[in-house]
């Protein structure tokens, strides 16, 4: 039993990570590529539209792994943890229920549109199936983030015999956590499809690239996420004030608190000892906690003495907030450092376009270690106060389960890999690719996006 | 307002409608791939072509049938997917390989993308196959003897031809030329594969399944059942007869061959389909014993039957947009 469980806590955990990397992407970048399709509408200036055309390869392939990473998903709560849907199935069904109805459908069909169509349809019905792809993934946002947050500060239910049903529909989608959490996902894609934008434009222009359109794309994305940054750390610092009100020993896990106190110090580095409940090398600003969480330098936390054997274990919390924290401020630094340059009209050095190149994927890294802090820091509940992680798992025999977890894992390292080698790859094809002189094209009144380089049949955009 | 006691039926009617359509849409986008030429890649580029707009939301029916299932029927799902721990784990592989090998094969360098091709094609018949096999595992309750384990793989192969069958009708449908005559090459020869898979199944599943006998024995449904296969053979004897006068002048009733395979598609599933009702785990567990509550199953209810009128809406709107041959799709 207790191999299965940790195989199926591993293997869940293994596909959430790989499947999140993709979704933190394409939420934002189907927004971006809106906007890229309304800049070229009312200007009508084809960089506009070389701009979009490459990002929405990156869109179609990222979108492909999102789905089939997804799918995965949808049966493994059947499969490994029964107890789950057995004991909250009537609330988390129909959140999942309404996320496949209301968002899968919308962004798969008229990614096909999207993609395919732009010859097939008037110019206001594609920039239409832009918009309506953007609207689908962040739907899919909304309800897989209800559900989310629903198994961490749950309301609007009451339990018969064991188990849940729903009271108040609105109070189960708009629990306590949610607008916190939504909030702070949205922003957290918003700068994870920013930085892998600057990234890989950066890329094009530190391997030659002249054109144009790879610096408006940095420009553009470096300027979001400069708004994004402080936003997000406002909206983070409401979402641990939340968190501290409904699951206080989360944030004691977070900050290394092992005892109810007043006068926390912030605790910047130290190794967290669940053996003998304290903490190790601590490196420390004294009363900076009290003065975060409560507003007053001398007021009181609760410690984790207050839940023993009802807390997440402390040191990957501990840890995973700390790289969360670090990597925003690494982006922080990043994108103001960046835009200040931009805003001065200077050139990036090739220095400044390595650090870009090496922040690409700063968001997601930023995005797992948050995913891993809300998400271990529920633990040992799977819903909290309602239903424990060992109490939701599967009795399938352990073989079975490391049969299909070595089969995922391989797959997706597999994916991984190819994934990033062609993202990489199509950054460089695309600096090989001529752009049309603007000046040819000056006595055309209206410039059509289909005719430049037409692709042979069957190539996907 | 919907008596409590229905909404099991009216989830099982969803579930069955979304299982169905999942069938013959990902059923042609599969069978495209299972069908994939790899010494040729300019017909496979076409092929592929054909399926682009649409395998994503295809794929989609197949994530609201589970989700049903999950929804509906929370104890059946458990059931159901716990005895298919492996195929199902394998079947999702095969839906990964397949889902980016079609991204990947167009993105990655040109020598690289026979190997997308082959993990394409791969995909496709893994994905078919352990569905196949999911299903007559299913048919026979998930008994583990040596029969059923026989029942599930004939029923493998079964399952990869049908996609295969309906595959080549789409791409008679959307092809022309050297392309299309390949096509209905195909078709004749899964066709009479199918054919003689369906009399397998019809002779082979009552003989080893108790419950199905006595179902396919007792009226009334016994006069649908006798119906069914007639009706299949009928159906896959005249489709044989157009395959061979096609292809015909300006391509008229290239689309028949498509049409006709969806028709036996339906056939068998609702035959499938009555020979369990209202059990859904055979012999163990019916719609009401596994439905959820009420309230929940309410909730969800009144959202579908608002949002699933537009999705065949936006569908069949997007299949118009790419209507026609597929030479005539231009990619930017």
């Amino acid at each position: 039993m207790d191999d299965v469980f940790l195989l199926s806590r591993l293997q869940f955990a293994a596909n959430i990570s790989f499947h999140i990397l993709f979704p933190s992407i394409t939420i934002a970048l189907g927004w971006f590529l809106f906007y890229f399709k309304l800049r070229f509408n009312i200007s009508g200036h084809p960089v506009w539209m070389r701009i979009y055309r490459f990002w929405v390869k990156v869109f179609a392939l990222t979108f492909a792994l999102g789905v089939v990473s997804g799918i995965t998903m949808s049966f493994q709560f059947g499969t490994n943890w029964p107890g789950y849907m057995e004991t909250v199935g009537n609330i988390a069904g129909p959140l999942l229920g309404y996320e496949v109805l209301t968002a899968f459908f919308l962004e798969a069909t008229f990614l096909g549109i999207m993609l395919f169509g732009i010859h097939r349809v008037p110019g206001w019905l594609h920039t239409l199936a832009t918009l309506l792809v953007a609207v689908g993934t962040t739907l899919s946002a909304f309800w897989i983030i209800a559900l989310n947050s629903w198994m961490q500060t749950p309301t609007g239910f009451e339990m018969r015999e064991g188990v849940a049903y729903a009271l108040d529909w609105s109070q189960i989608i708009f629990n306590p956590s949610f607008p916190y959490r939504l909030s702070h996902v949205l922003i957290a894609s918003g700068l994870t499809a920013s930085f892998v934008i600057a990234g890989l434009s950066a890329y094009r222009i530190f391997r030659g690239d002249a054109k144009k359109a790879p610096l408006i794309a940095l420009k553009t994305s470096m300027y979001v996420a400069a708004v994004l940054i402080p936003l997000q750390i406002f909206v983070g610092d409401l979402h641990g004030l939340n968190t501290l009100q409904h699951q206080p020993q989360k944030v004691a896990a977070m900050e290394g608190l092992w005892e109810t106190k007043q006068n926390v110090p912030m605790v910047l580095f130290a190794i967290p000892d669940e053996k003998t409940r304290t903490n190790q090398y601590e490196l420390s600003i004294p009363n900076l906690t009290s003065i975060i969480l409560t507003h007053s330098r001398d007021g009181e936390v609760q410690g984790l003495d207050d839940f023993v054997g009802e807390h997440p274990p402390v040191a990957p919390v501990f840890y995973a907030f700390r790289i969360m924290v670090g990597m925003g401020f690494l982006m922080w630094l990043v994108s103001w450092f960046t835009s200040a340059k931009l805003l001065r009209k200077k050139n990036l050095s090739k220095g400044h376009l390595c650090i870009l190149i090496g922040t690409t994927f700063a968001g997601w890294v930023a995005t797992l270690a948050g995913w891993y802090v809300t998400e271990i820091g529920r633990q040992p509940y799977i819903v909290s106060g309602v239903l424990r992680t060992t109490e939701a798992v599967t009795d399938i025999a352990p073989e079975n389960v490391i049969f299909s977890f070595i089969l995922y894992m391989s797959v997706y390292m597999l994916l991984l890999v190819a994934y990033l080698k062609t993202l990489f790859l199509m950054a460089r094809k695309s600096v090989e690719i001529e752009e049309i002189q603007i000046e040819e094209r000056r006595h055309q009144k209206y410039f059509s996006p289909i005719d430049d380089n037409p692709v042979v049949a069957g190539e996907r955009p | 307002m919907i008596a409590d006691h229905n909404l099991p039926s009216i989830f099982a009617g969803l579930m069955a409608l979304s299982v169905i359509v999942y069938a013959i849409l990902d059923g042609y986008d599969l069978g495209v791939g299972i069908l994939l030429p790899l010494q040729n890649d300019k017909q496979a580029d076409q092929m592929i072509a054909s399926i682009g707009p649409f395998w994503d939301a295809n794929e989609t029916w197949l994530v609201l049938a589970v989700g049903l299932v999950l929804i509906a029927f929370p104890s059946a799902h458990n059931m159901i997917l716990k005895a298919l721990y492996i195929p199902s784990a394998i079947m999702l592989v095969g839906l990964i390989l397949r889902g980016v090998a079609f991204d990947f094969r167009a993105k990655v360098a040109q020598g690289n993308k026979h190997r997308w091709n082959q993990i394409f094609k791969l995909g496709s018949c893994i994905a078919a196959a352990s569905q196949g096999y999911m299903l007559g595992s299913f048919v026979m309750g998930f008994e583990e003897s040596i029969v059923a384990y026989a029942f599930a793989a004939l029923s493998a192969v079964g399952v990869t031809c049908a996609y295969a069958l309906i595959g080549s009708t789409w791409l008679i449908l959307k092809t022309t030329d050297e392309l299309q005559l390949r096509a209905i090459e195909w078709a004749k020869r899964v066709g009479k594969i199918s054919f003689f898979g369906i009399i397998a199944v019809c002779i082979v599943n009552p003989m080893i399944n108790q419950f199905v006998f006595e179902r396919w024995t007792t009226a009334p449904f016994a006069y649908f059942m006798a119906i069914v296969p007639f009706v299949c053979f009928t159906l896959l004897y005249i489709g044989n007869l157009v395959l061979k006068q096609l292809p015909l002048k300006d391509d008229s009733g290239c689309w028949l061959p498509f049409l006709i395979t969806v028709v036996v598609f339906l056939f068998c599933f609702c035959g499938l389909a009555f020979s369990f009702y209202p059990y859904i785990v055979p012999g163990k567990l019916t719609i009401w014993q596994a439905a959820s509550a009420p309230e929940s199953l309410r909730f969800i209810l009144y959202g579908a039957l608002v949002v699933i009128p537009c999705i065949l809406g936006y569908t069949l709107f997007s299949y118009r947009v790419f209507w026609g041959k597929v030479e005539a799709l231009r990619y930017y």
